[in-house]
C-alpha cells in the first residue's frame, strides 16, 4: 500500500527522468525483447488462444516491448503516461477496469514470446543461449484472462493479480505439485540442487493462484501439504502468506504485490532447464508451465549446474537471486583524490615533538602518503562526476587534524588487536533506537523512542549554544579570537537535548564537519539540526512512512534516507525536495550508506537484499542477495572496494563490489547484528550484536583469501569456505548491553555503544 | 442486519481483540510457532465482542467472517509491529509498537492500554465459555492527590568502561565474568571440549589451522591422544591485592569487615580466577587450625565457604577435593575448640554439616558420587563403638541434613542403640562432664531430626509406650515431639484451609464500607460497584424487547491482586427489579481474601422476571493464590440474588485451593 499511495505523488517525476537512463543502459534489451517477441508473431498468438493483435506494424511492436519492459520493472506510471502519449487504443477501455484490450494486445505479445520460447526449445541447443534466455524475460506477467475480475479492484493490482484467472481444477493442484516434485526427486543429484529453486516459487504462485480463485479450502491443504518442503529461509514469508486466505486480503497486501509484480529470478544451468522443460513438456503439465513461464525469471548460463551450498549461499531474497546483468555494470569504487593541503602547522608541532627528544621520523612517511595520493586509482570516478562541495577553511583545519592524528594510529593485525571503550547508555529504559559519533570521535548522539535526539560531548570540550542575534552584534567582528567570543559560555553543558520529532528517532547521523546532525523519525521527516544553536534548520519530508535511516555523505553536503515506503531518497541539505529517488526494493529500505567517494549509495532492505545506487543517474549498479533476514547493517571498506552487510539472520557477507561478488561469511553471532564498521586501515572488521557481543573479524584475511578467477567472475558461482572460526579474532561479551553501534577513532581505538537492560 | 453494524463490530473487535491476543501474537512473533500461524480467533470471540457492544444477535456466519477478517488484520499489524520492534532494537514487543503499526495502516492507535505488566489480562470462564479480560482497578482520585509524588525517573546518562584492551576484556564489574558459570562446569565436567568465548587463544587457533592444514591422518591421531589442556591461572596485581584483602579480612578481627569481604565473595562475579587460591587457602587453613583448636578461625573459615558457594557465578566443582575434607573435618572432628565443655563447636558442625549437605545437592553426580561417599563416611564412623560423642554428633548431623530419606533409612533403624548408649551415659554413675554434655547433644539433635520424620511416616495415635517398644529409651520422648511435630503441622494446614470458612457475619449493607464514600445510606451504589470498563460486555444492558434475549450465562470473572485486603465484599447487583445493587460486606478471619463481587443482571428494568437472567460473578483472589473457581459453581440458582449470602459461600468454597481446577494464567 505504501508503494501504491505514497509513490505516485512526488515519485512520477523522477521515475521518469530514471527511466530514460535506465533504459539507455539495458536498450539492447529491451529492443531485443522486441525482436524476439516480433519473431514469431504468427505462431504464437493463435497458440496462446489469444486475440489476434489490432495492428502489428513495427513500431507499434517496440512500443509493447518497450512497455513490457517497463511492466516488467514496475514502473507502472510510465506505462500509463507512455501509454496515453502512444495513444494505443487499450486505455479507452482502462475505465470499465476491465483492460481487455490491453490483455488482447499483452496476451498476444505474451503468446507471441511463449510461442518464441517453445520455438526455442525445439531447436535445442542450437539456439543462443542469450536468445533463449530473453525469450524467457519476454514472456511478461501479463497474460491475462479476459475481463475475469473486472470492475472490482484498481486497475494496476487488478493487472497484477488477474494473471491468476481460473486456470484448471484446483484439485489437481497438489497432483501437479506431487509430479514435478518427484521428477526433481528422481532427476541427477547434480540437477536435483538446481531445480529445487523452483519449488518455492511455485508452491507461492500456486497457492496464490488457489487463494485467488477462491479455493479456500484446496489452498489451505495444499499449505500444510508441502510448506514443510520448502527452504527454512523462507520461512517469515510463508507466514505472511499464511495468515493470507482469502480474496479479500490480496488487496493492499504488499508482500504479495511484490511477489506478484517481479518476477521470481532463478538461476539454473542450461542442462538441468533442459531437463524440467522436457518434463513439463512430456506430461503436458501446461499449469506449471504457465506459471514458469509467467511468474519466473529463469537466468540461464552455461556450464556445470551449481551445487545446493551454492545456491543457499545466494538465494534467499524476497525475489530470488539477482539477474547476472544487474550486476555487470561498471562501478568506480576507487577513492577520490584528496585535496592536497599545506600542512602549515606541522613544522611547529614538529619542533614541539624534537624538543621533547623523539626522533624525526616521520617526514618521510607524510610524503609517501601525499606522493600515494596523487596518483589517480583507475577504478576512481572522475573528480567532478558528481559535484562536491569546496573545501572550507576549517574542513582544511580538521584534513591536517586527520593527518597528524593518523599518524599516530596503531597498526592492527590479529596479533595487534584494538582496545575499546564502550559507551553504556544507562536509565535507556529499552528506549535508545540509534547511536552515531563524529569521525574525530568528539561527540556521541543517540536518538531515543521518546522522540528525543540526546547529544553529548565526551571530550571535556562541553556543549556550548552561539550567542543571540543581539548579543553577537556587540562582538568585535575583526578580533582573532571571535570564533570563541560568539560562542556563549553560560549554556555550555555536557548534554544537550533535541525536541522537534513526534516519533521514536530511528537513524541518526552526523556531518563530517561536525556542524550538523541529521535524525530520521518514525514521523515520516528527517531533521537537520545545527549543532552551534541546537536547533532544528530543516525538516526534510518526503517520505509518508517512517523513515528507518539516514546518513551524511562522507563529504558533506549530500545525505540519503530511506525508509517504510520503500524507496530511499538523496537530499542536498539545501533543497527540501530530493535529489533522486532510488526505487527498486520490495520492501522497507532498514539501512542506508555512503560509499567512501560519495558517487554511490548502498540500501540494505526488508527485502533481504542490497542495493547499491549510482548517485549520478540514481540507477540501481548492484544487487545483491544472499541474506536471509532484513539488513540492518552495512559498513564499507576504507578503500571503497568491499561492503560488508549483517542482518538479523545473525550474519554478516562479505561483497567485492567491483566484480559484484559474494565474498565472504562470517557465522559466530547468535543474534540480529546491528552494526558494523572497518578499522581506519581495513584489516579488521568489528561487528555489533543484539547477543551483548562485540566480535573482531581479520579484514585482511577474508579479502586476500579470495581466489577470483575468472570463471567465477563471468558466472557470479561462488563457492565459500566455511573459515569463520579461522577469521574470528576476539568475541567481547558486554553485560546485557547490545551493541548499536561501532566506530573507529582516528588512532584505531574502537568505541561501541548500546544501553544497558537489566 | 445492517452492514453499518457488522463494520462497526468489526472495527471494535479488531481494537478489543488485539490486545486481547497480544500475548499470543507476541508468541508467534518470538517463537516462530508454525501451529500458531494458522490460528485464528474463535467465532465466540466476535460474539462476545459484539454483545459488548450491544449487538445481542450475531449469526453464525457473520461470527466466522468476521473471525477470519480480524484474525488476518490482527497478523497484518503484528507482522508491522515486529519491524518496529527490530528498529527500535529491543527483543520484546512493546504496546507502543502496535500503536506504531497502527498508524503506518492510518488507524488511530489505541490509547491508554499501556500497562505495567507485560500481560494484564485476567483469565475467566463460565457457563462454557471463556475470555480473557482486562481489569480495571477504581482510582481513587484523591489517593493519587494525596499520594506524594513519586521520584523523578533517572535522566539518561552515558558511562564509559574498557571492554577490551589490546584484545583482552579487563575482569572489572562493568564486564560480565570472565567465564559463566555454565562454561566453568563445562571445563570441570568436560575438559576436553573448552571453548572460550571471551579471549580466543592465538595457539588453539593456530593449532586448529595446522590441523587443519596437515594431512587428515593427523586428525585421526588427535584423537586417540587425550591430553588435557594445563590451566594456567595468572593474578594482575589488583587481583593479588584483592586477594589479601579478602583473606585478611576473613580471618581478621574487625567483623564488619569480614561481613564486607564475604559480601565480595558471594557475589562478585570476576573471582573465577581466584578460585584455586581461595579453595587452598581454606583447606590448609582448616588443617593448622584444627590442631591448633581455634574454633573461631574454622568458624571464618565455613563462613568462606558459604560465601563462596552463594557465589552465582563460581561452580566449585573442581575444587571440591580441597574443600570437601575441610568441611568434613568441620563436622566430625573429635575436638575444634580448646574448651570442649563451654565453648559451642556444636554449632559449627551443624552449620558445616549444612554445607555438607548442600554441596552434595549442588555437586553430586553420577560420576563423583560424593553424596554416597559422604554416607559412607559419617554412618561408618558412627557405627564404630569407640567413637566419640563430639565426631557421633557431627556423624548424625551430616547424615540428617542429606535429607528425610536418609533420615528414615540410615538413622531411625538405630534409635534404639543410640538410645541405650545415652542411657548409658545419662543414667550411669562415672561419666565426665564432656561426654555427659556430648549424649545430651545427641540425644536432642535425634530427636529433633526424627521427630519430624516419624511424624510423617508413622500413623496415629501416638502411644508411649509403642514408641517405647520401637525406639527404646528414646521412645516416650519421640513420642512427645512426634505429637509436638503433628499439632503444629495441623495448625499449618488450617491457617491454610481456614481461608475457606470465613464468612462468619454477614453484616449487608448498601454501601461498600472501606471505599471510603460517605453517602451510605442512599442507593446511590452504582458509583461504587465496580465495574471495570473492559468488562463492559457483562454490563448489564437492556435489550430491545423485541428480540428475544440470549439464554443466559453466567460468568465467574476471577482476578489476581497484589494488594491484600483485610475485609471480603460481596457485592451483588441485580438490575432485573430495582437495579439497586446489593452489598454485603464481610468481616475476613485472614488479611488474604480480596474484593468478592458479584454482580447479576437481568432483563432490563422495565421487563419482568419471565426474561431468563444473566449472571456475573466476579471475584478477586490474592495473586499468590494459584486457585481459580470451579466449573460447578455457574449452576448456581438464577434467584441467588434473594440470597447473597449463600451465593457468596457458594463462591467462597469452590475458591479453596482444593477444589481448583484452572489456572488463573
Amino acid at each position: 500500500m505504501a508503494a501504491v499511495q505514497g509513490g505516485p505523488v512526488d515519485a512520477v517525476e523522477e521515475k521518469d527522468i530514471k527511466t530514460e537512463p535506465s533504459n539507455d543502459g539495458c536498450g539492447s534489451n529491451s529492443t531485443n525483447d522486441g525482436r524476439a517477441a516480433s519473431a514469431s508473431p504468427g505462431s504464437g498468438a493463435p497458440a496462446a488462444g489469444a486475440k489476434p493483435a489490432a495492428a502489428a506494424p513495427e513500431d507499434q511492436q517496440t512500443l509493447l516491448a518497450v512497455l513490457q519492459f517497463l511492466k516488467k520493472n514496475k514502473l507502472t506510471e510510465s506505462v500509463d503516461i507512455l501509454r496515453r502519449e502512444a495513444g494505443l487504443p487499450e486505455d479507452s477501455l482502462d475505465l470499465k477496469g476491465a483492460d481487455s484490450s490491453a490483455a488482447g494486445s499483452g496476451g498476444a505479445a505474451g503468446g507471441a514470446a511463449a510461442g518464441g520460447a517453445v520455438a526455442g526449445g525445439d531447436l535445442g541447443a542450437a539456439d543462443a543461449s542469450s536468445l533463449l534466455s530473453r525469450v524467457t524475460a519476454s514472456s511478461s506477467a501479463v497474460v491475462q484472462a479476459p475481463t475475469k475480475a473486472a470492475g472490482e479492484d484498481q486497475p494496476d493490482v487488478n493487472v497484477v493479480l488477474s494473471a491468476y484467472s481460473q486456470q484448471g481444477d484446483p484439485k489437481l493442484y497438489p497432483v501437479y505439485y506431487n509430479g514435478l516434485k518427484r521428477f526433481i526427486e528422481s532427476v541427477l543429484d547434480c540437477h536435483r540442487a538446481e531445480l529445487s529453486q523452483v519449488f518455492y516459487p511455485l508452491f507461492v504462485h500456486m497457492y496464490l493462484e488457489l487463494v485467488y480463485n477462491n479455493y479456500e479450502s484446496e489452498a489451505k491443504a495444499f499449505f500444510e501439504k508441502f510448506r514443510g518442503d520448502q527452504e527454512c529461509y523462507y520461512e517469515d514469508d510463508l507466514r505472511i502468506l499464511s495468515s493470507l486466505s482469502k480474496r479479500e486480503h490480496m488487496r493492499g497486501n504488499e508482500t504479495l504485490l511484490d511477489f506478484r509484480t517481479s518476477k521470481f529470478v532463478l538461476r539454473i544451468s542450461r542442462d538441468s532447464y533442459q531437463l524440467l522443460k522436457r518434463h513439463l513438456q512430456e506430461r503436458q503439465n501446461n499449469q506449471i508451465w504457465n506459471i514458469i513461464q509467467e511468474h519466473l525469471y529463469i537466468d540461464i548460463f552455461d556450464g556445470m549446474p551449481r551445487s545446493k551450498s551454492q545456491i543457499d549461499a545466494m538465494s534467499g531474497s524476497l525475489a530470488g537471486e539477482a539477474k547476472r546483468e544487474a550486476n555487470k555494470a561498471k562501478v568506480y569504487y576507487g577513492l577520490l583524490k584528496e585535496p592536497e593541503i599545506e600542512l602549515p602547522l606541522d613544522d611547529e608541532d614538529e619542533e614541539a615533538e624534537n624538543e621533547e627528544g623523539k626522533p624525526k621520523k616521520k617526514k618521510p612517511k607524510k610524503d609517501s602518503v601525499g606522493s600515494k595520493s596523487k596518483k589517480q586509482d583507475p577504478n576512481a570516478p572522475q573528480q567532478t562526476r558528481i559535484p562536491l562541495p569546496e573545501l572550507k577553511d576549517s574542513d582544511k583545519l580538521d584534513k591536517i587534524m586527520y593527518m597528524k592524528e593518523a599518524t599516530k594510529r596503531i597498526r592492527l593485525g590479529p596479533e595487534n588487536l584494538p582496545s575499546i571503550c564502550f559507551y553504556s547508555f544507562l536509565n535507556a529504559y529499552q528506549g535508545l533506537t540509534a547511536v552515531d559519533f563524529t569521525d574525530d570521535s568528539s561527540l556521541i548522539a543517540g536518538g531515543f523512542a521518546d522522540s528525543t535526539v540526546r547529544v553529548w560531548s565526551v571530550t571535556p570540550k562541553k556543549l556550548r549554544k552561539v550567542k543571540s542575534a543581539a548579543d553577537l552584534n556587540l562582538i568585535d567582528k575583526e578580533s582573532d579570537d571571535v570564533l570563541e567570543r560568539i560562542m556563549d559560555e553560560k549554556t555550555a553543558s555536557e548534554l544537550k537535548i533535541l525536541y522537534g520529532h513526534s516519533g521514536p528517532v530511528y537513524g541518526i547521523s552526523f556531518s563530517p564537519d561536525r556542524n550538523y546532525l541529521l535524525s530520521s523519525s518514525e514521523d515520516g521527516t528527517v531533521r537537520l539540526w545545527s549543532l552551534q544553536t541546537f536547533t532544528c534548520l530543516v525538516g526534510y519530508k518526503g517520505h509518508n512512512y517512517p523513515v528507518w535511516d539516514t546518513h551524511f555523505s562522507p563529504h558533506g553536503y549530500y545525505f540519503v534516507s530511506g525508509g517504510h515506503d520503500r524507496v530511499a531518497r538523496l537530499w542536498a541539505t539545501d533543497h527540501y525536495q530530493p535529489l533522486r529517488i532510488f526505487s527498486g526494493h520490495l520492501a522497507d529500505v532498514t539501512c542506508t550508506r555512503f560509499h567512501p567517494n560519495s558517487n554511490y549509495v548502498a540500501t540494505g532492505s526488508s527485502d533481504r537484499t542490497i542495493r547499491l545506487w549510482d548517485v549520478l543517474n540514481g540507477s540501481c549498479v548492484r544487487i545483491f542477495t544472499g541474506h536471509k533476514g532484513p539488513i540492518h547493517a552495512l559498513a564499507f571498506s576504507p578503500n571503497g572496494k568491499f561492503l560488508a552487510s549483517g542482518a538479523t539472520d545473525s550474519r554478516v557477507l562479505l561483497w567485492d563490489i567491483g566484480h559484484g561478488l559474494m565474498i565472504g561469511e562470517l557465522k559466530g553471532h547468535t543474534d540480529s547484528i546491528y552494526s558494523l564498521r572497518f578499522s581506519r586501515d581495513g584489516e579488521i572488521l568489528a561487528s555489533g550484536s543484539m547477543d551483548n557481543t562485540v566480535r573482531l573479524w581479520n579484514a585482511t584475511k577474508a579479502f586476500d583469501d579470495l581466489e577470483t578467477d575468472d570463471f567465477t567472475a563471468a558466472t557470479g558461482h561462488v563457492h565459500l569456505q566455511d573459515n569463520s572460526q579461522e577469521l574470528l579474532l576476539g568475541t567481547y561479551m558486554s553485560k546485557s548491553t547490545p551493541v548499536i553501534n561501532l566506530h573507529f577513532t582516528r588512532r584505531n581505538l574502537l568505541l561501541a555503544a548500546g544501553s544497558y537492560n537489566p | 442486519m445492517s452492514t453499518f453494524v457488522l463494520i462497526w463490530i468489526f472495527c471494535m473487535c479488531v481494537r478489543g481483540v488485539i490486545f486481547t491476543d497480544l500475548c499470543t501474537l507476541s508468541a508467534m512473533a518470538e517463537e516462530r510457532r508454525q501451529k500458531q500461524c494458522s490460528v485464528s480467533l474463535p467465532t465466540e470471540s466476535m460474539k462476545a465482542m459484539a454483545e459488548s457492544v450491544g449487538v445481542g444477535q450475531l449469526q453464525e456466519e457473520s461470527c466466522a467472517a468476521l473471525s477470519e477478517e480480524v484474525s488476518y488484520r490482527i497478523k497484518e499489524i503484528a507482522q508491522d509491529a515486529l519491524k518496529f520492534m527490530h528498529h527500535g532494537k529491543r527483543r520484546k514487543l512493546t504496546t507502543n509498537d502496535i500503536d506504531n503499526a497502527l498508524r503506518l495502516k492510518n488507524v488511530e492507535p489505541l490509547y491508554g492500554f499501556q500497562s505495567q505488566e507485560f500481560i494484564p489480562f485476567r483469565f475467566a470462564s463460565g457457563g462454557g465459555r471463556e475470555l480473557h479480560f482486562y481489569e480495571e482497578k477504581e482510582v481513587d482520585l484523591s489517593d493519587i492527590i494525596n499520594t506524594p509524588l513519586p521520584r523523578v525517573p533517572l535522566d539518561v546518562s552515558l558511562k564509559a568502561h574498557w571492554l577490551s584492551i589490546d584484545g583482552v576484556q579487563p575482569s572489572i564489574p562493568e564486564n560480565p565474568p570472565p567465564a559463566p558459570k555454565e562454561q566453568q562446569k563445562v571445563e570441570s565436567t568436560e575438559p576436553l571440549k573448552i571453548v572460550k568465548p571471551g579471549q580466543e587463544d592465538d595457539g588453539t587457533i593456530q593449532g586448529k589451522t595446522q590441523g587443519a592444514t596437515a594431512a587428515d591422518g593427523k586428525g585421526k591421531e588427535k584423537g586417540l591422544i587425550r591430553l588435557k589442556p594445563r590451566s594456567t591461572h595468572e593474578l594482575s596485581v589488583e587481583q593479588q591485592l584483592y586477594y589479601k584483602e579478602i583473606t585478611e579480612a576473613c580471618v581478621g578481627s574487625c567483623e564488619a569487615k569480614r561481613a564486607e569481604a564475604l559480601q565480595s565473595i558471594a557475589t562478585d562475579p570476576g573471582l573465577y580466577q581466584m578460585l584455586p587460591r581461595f579453595s587452598t587457602f581454606i583447606s590448609e587453613g582448616v588443617r593448622v587450625n584444627v590442631v591448633q583448636n581455634n574454633l573461631a578461625l574454622l568458624i571464618y573459615l565455613m563462613r568462606m565457604v558459604k560465601a563462596l558457594m552463594d557465589n552465582p557465578t563460581l561452580y566449585l566443582e573442581k575444587y571440591l577435593h580441597e574443600l570437601i575434607p575441610a568441611v568434613v573435618t568441620c563436622i566430625v572432628s573429635k575436638q575444634l575448640c580448646l574448651r570442649p565443655d563451654v565453648d559451642n563447636h556444636w554449632a559449627l558442625r551443624d552449620f558445616a554439616a549444612r554445607l555438607m549437605a548442600q554441596s552434595c545437592k549442588t555437586f553430586s553426580t553420577t560420576t563423583n558420587n560424593i553424596q554416597s561417599r559422604i554416607t559412607k563416611t559419617f554412618t561408618k564412623s558412627w557405627l564404630d563403638e569407640k567413637t566419640q560423642w563430639t565426631t557421633r554428633y557431627g556423624c548424625i548431623a551430616g547424615l540428617s541434613e542429606l535429607g528425610p530419606d536418609v533420615i528414615k533409612t540410615l538413622i531411625l533403624p538405630r534409635l534404639t542403640i543410640e538410645g541405650a548408649r545415652i542411657k548409658g551415659v545419662v543414667e550411669g554413675q562415672v561419666v565426665s562432664n564432656i561426654d555427659k554434655i556430648g549424649a545430651d547433644h545427641v540425644q536432642s539433635l535425634l530427636l529433633k531430626h526424627c521427630a519430624s520424620v516419624i511424624a510423617k511416616i508413622r500413623p496415629q495415635p501416638d502411644l508411649a509406650e509403642q514408641y517405647r517398644t520401637d525406639y527404646g529409651y528414646l521412645g516416650p520422648m519421640l513420642c512427645s515431639h512426634v505429637m509436638k511435630a503433628r499439632t503444629q503441622a495441623a495448625l499449618q494446614a488450617q491457617q491454610v484451609n481456614r481461608t475457606t470458612l470465613t464468612i462468619t457475619q454477614p453484616r449487608p449493607t448498601l454501601t461498600v464500607s472501606q471505599s471510603g464514600f460517605s453517602g451510605s445510606g442512599g442507593p446511590r451504589t452504582p458509583s461504587i460497584i465496580k465495574v471495570p470498563s473492559s468488562l463492559t460486555l457483562m454490563t448489564p444492558r437492556p435489550g430491545t424487547p423485541s428480540q428475544p434475549s440470549p439464554p443466559a450465562t453466567k460468568y465467574i470473572v476471577m482476578a489476581t491482586s497484589a494488594g491484600a485486603a483485610s475485609t471480603q465484599q460481596v457485592i451483588t447487583l441485580s438490575s432485573s427489579q430495582s437495579a439497586t445493587p446489593v452489598t454485603s460486606t464481610v468481616p475476613s478471619a485472614t488479611s488474604t481474601l480480596q474484593p468478592l463481587v458479584k454482580l447479576e443482571s437481568g432483563g432490563g428494568p422495565g421487563l419482568t422476571g419471565s426474561r431468563p437472567l444473566q449472571k456475573y460473578i466476579v471475584v478477586s483472589l490474592p495473586s499468590s493464590a494459584s486457585s481459580s473457581l470451579e466449573t460447578k459453581s455457574s449452576v448456581l440458582p438464577t434467584s441467588i440474588s434473594s440470597n447473597p449470602l449463600e451465593a457468596a459461600m457458594k463462591l467462597d468454597r469452590s475458591e479453596s485451593p482444593g477444589a481448583s481446577t484452572q489456572s488463573p494464567h
